[in-house]
């Protein structure tokens, strides 16, 4: 049996409470076939008992007790469809503001992000948060969703207007290539169906575009990095002298004979062979899971990173990072942290609060430095070890780290390397 | 450059769930893979030989084993276990109940699939497991659509959905308490086609249940349960009928439905499962039990 070369895009959703994200998931879900039936039966009995007309498609995502007592999505749900040109996987986040840290969640591994404006409303603080938190997170794609057009009339200046104002605001964000669509999720206008109420709109639907931006290059090809997550000695006699260092390549390309040096000890060796269960392979790339052997018997353990000779990471115990606050107690300055970065666990300092941002205006406060939950401020940290990064604009995985409160065990903060 | 340099759909899940394995044997000090017999477990053990290659698998399995299995279950189980080298542990639910720690229930729709979170709780703190692995899908239902890779449980198993650790990028964090342990569910992205679909292209050998076979069994719900001898009560207007079937889902006799079905080989699964207009979780009775069944015995310690 051969697979079918489809490819995987994973995308978020971001709105305001309201604006139907729910119910537009629904609606891809529901017009591309992927519900079942006894889902949908589940559902309409739900609609049915609460009293609503028609079946309420938000249901299919709202799955925790608290969510549908309150009508609201408290926590990131995944869903999954597939076309017979790609699979899906869909990061759906809350829109409420307590809740933000589940977008910035939502939005690290996504290729694409859906924004959602209520064609009543237009561009909001929501919106504005929204779309900062996709350009800082570097979702390679942002697909803007004008939802609930039928309640305008379908009319083409309110679709210009919100387009307008979106415009003026994200000029100054850092997306490289933005995507407008006129629907109503509810009537399913132009989500999977073209629609037949605006004649004036050129554009692709939603899911057409879904099916067809360009994610080939959405990964680091150029760098090569791989972060050592374990060795692998199988301690038998078939495989004696095995030693192997396994890991997920976070960038570039690897072939076997490549020059490259272990970081932090920084010796230099060889790749003899790249191995996976599979066999040797010819070259690695991301994100594919391998074991790499090496020329030389170097000691090498986890944390440690592979990278090529002629093009390494910085080693550095100064760390600059725009950090996102997830925890009601607020960041302590000199406070200390666990922090995570790739398969590597250090300590932490915070040095200096540079600045808060002010996510509606973009103003950088640097007189009220306190950074609370659901804030974003850049800040300096001194770490204990030396941790191997790139900035997470060259690369997601070798520019991102976590903190982690050491009394609670939480995880409080995401962090992107400048 | 890069159209050459794209993993397709499988072996992207493939390597993110590899991934997730090789960090729960690096971050945990004792962890366990549970194993039920059933297709998303036999995938798990798959993958997990997958990351560790050549070296053996660095899990215990653990099977959680409410005495009413399928006797092809348990000897795909122990074979596997066999030809792999690892550690089997099992947790009895029959055990459990002679020794007075769980009541047995009783009526037509009695099951044990409810006992079972008693004696796995009871059989991780008894190997001091740190860490549980499950086969657990997000696609499976909608409170496990909620899930975490890693999910943090306090020291009486519980999962509190509302306060899950936010996860980013590939950044797990694995720290707790001790007494604390953490249920991991690498596969969480897989759908139950793309698990078919991998099983065909790896070749991965499988019980035969899973294919159609003639069958006795009984209409219930709108679902057809297997009898198995007198291990479901019947209800006197409940006829026995022989029919071809296949089970989509292999657990507990007692709430496994099984599924009309001709499906020979794996191909044959494929075309059904893509043609499939019910989940596989809708011949599963405990599901059936209210609206939120799942993620009430989840929030309990369930798998």
């Amino acid at each position: 049996m051969t697979l079918d070369n489809t490819e995987l895009l994973r995308f978020t959703t971001a709105g305001s409470v309201d604006d139907g994200k729910s119910t537009l998931i629904g609606r891809l879900l529901y017009d591309s076939k992927s519900i079942f039936e006894d889902q949908y039966e589940a559902i309409s009995q739900t609609s049915a008992k609460r009293g609503e007309e028609g079946v309420n498609l938000a249901l299919l995502t709202d799955g925790l007790k608290a969510e549908r007592e309150q009508g609201i999505t408290i926590d990131v749900a995944y869903r999954y469809f597939a076309t017979p040109k790609r699979k899906f996987i869909i990061a759906d986040t809350p829109g409420h503001i307590q809740y933000t840290r589940n977008m910035v969640t939502g939005a690290s591994t996504a290729n694409v992000a859906l924004i959602l404006i209520d064609a009543r409303h237009g561009v909001v603080e929501q919106t504005r948060r929204h779309c900062f938190i996709a350009s800082l997170l570097q979702i390679p794609h942002l697909i803007v969703c004008i939802n609930k057009m039928d309640l305008v009339d379908f009319k083409e200046d309110a679709y210009n207007k919100i387009k307008e104002d979106f415009q003026i605001f994200s000029h100054r964000l850092d997306v490289k290539d933005i995507d407008f669509i006129p629907m109503s999720a509810l009537l399913g206008d132009n989500v999977v169906e073209k629609s037949e109420n605006m004649d004036w709109y050129g554009g692709s639907t939603l899911l057409y575009s879904l099916e067809n931006v360009h994610i080939g290059s959405d990964n680091n090809f150029i760098d090569c990095r791989l972060p050592v997550q374990t060795v692998i000695r199988p301690y038998s006699d078939e495989y004696h002298d095995y030693r192997g260092y396994a890991g997920r390549i976070a960038g570039g390309v690897w072939k076997k004979g490549d020059e490259v040096t272990v970081l932090p000890s920084g010796f230099a060796t060889k790749i003899t062979k790249i191995d996976t269960y599979d066999g040797e392979v010819e070259e690695a790339y991301p994100p594919m899971s391998v074991t790499l052997l090496l020329e030389d018997d170097i000691d090498i353990s986890r944390g440690d990173m592979i990278v090529r000779t002629n093009n390494q990471a910085e080693v550095t115990q100064d760390v600059e990072v725009m950090l996102c606050w997830f925890n009601e107690r607020p960041l302590q300055p000199n406070g200390k942290y666990a922090i995570m970065h790739t398969t590597k666990e250090a300590r932490c300092m915070v040095k200096d609060v540079r600045y808060r941002l002010d996510i509606n205006s973009l103003h950088r406060d640097e007189d009220d430095k306190e950074i609370k939950m659901n804030d974003i401020g850049r800040v300096l940290l001194r770490t204990t070890a030396p941790l191997f990064v790139d900035s997470y604009r060259k690369n997601r995985i070798t520019g991102s780290i976590i903190l982690v409160d050491e009394q609670t065990n939480e995880t409080v903060a995401a962090g992107m390397v400048i | 450059m890069s159209a050459n340099y794209q993993l397709n759909h499988l072996r992207e899940l493939e390597s993110e769930s590899i991934f997730v394995l090789r960090e729960v044997a690096a971050q945990f000090e004792n962890p366990v893979l549970l194993f039920s017999g059933g297709k998303d477990s036999i995938l798990m053990v798959h993958l997990a030989m997958k990351a560790f290659h050549p070296a053996k698998i660095p899990f215990t399995l653990l099977h959680v084993d409410t005495g009413h299995n399928f006797q092809e279950a348990l000897d795909y189980r122990d074979a596997l276990v066999e030809r792999l080298g690892v550690n089997l542990v099992v947790g009895s639910v029959q055990e459990a109940i002679d020794a007075g720690m769980v009541r047995e229930e009783t009526g037509f729709n009695a099951t044990r699939n409810f006992l079972q979170t008693a004696v796995l709780l009871k059989s991780l703190e008894d190997g001091k497991y740190d860490a549980a692995l499950g086969g657990g899908r997000r696609d499976e239902e909608k409170a496990r659509a909620k899930e975490r890779f890693f999910s943090h449980r306090d020291e009486f198993g519980q999962w509190d959905p509302k306060n899950q650790r936010p996860e980013l990028w590939n950044l797990f964090n694995g720290r707790k308490e001790y007494g604390e342990h953490f249920r991991i569910f690498p596969i969480s992205n897989w759908t139950e086609l793309d698990v078919w679909q991998y099983l065909a292209v790896e070749n991965v050998d499988l019980p035969s249940l899973y294919f159609a076979h003639e069958r006795e069994v009984i209409h219930r719900d709108g679902m057809l349960l297997a009898t198995e001898g007198d291990l479901i009560p019947r209800r006197p207007e409940e006829k026995v009928e022989k029919m071809m079937v296949r089970c989509r889902t292999i657990g507990d006799i007692t709430t496994t439905g099984v599924w009309e079905s001709e499906a020979a080989t794996l191909e044959d699964i494929i075309a059904e499962v893509s043609m499939a207009r019910q989940t596989e979780r809708g011949g599963r009775a405990d599901d059936k039990r209210s609206e939120t069944a799942m993620e009430d015995r989840k929030k309990q310690g369930y798998f």
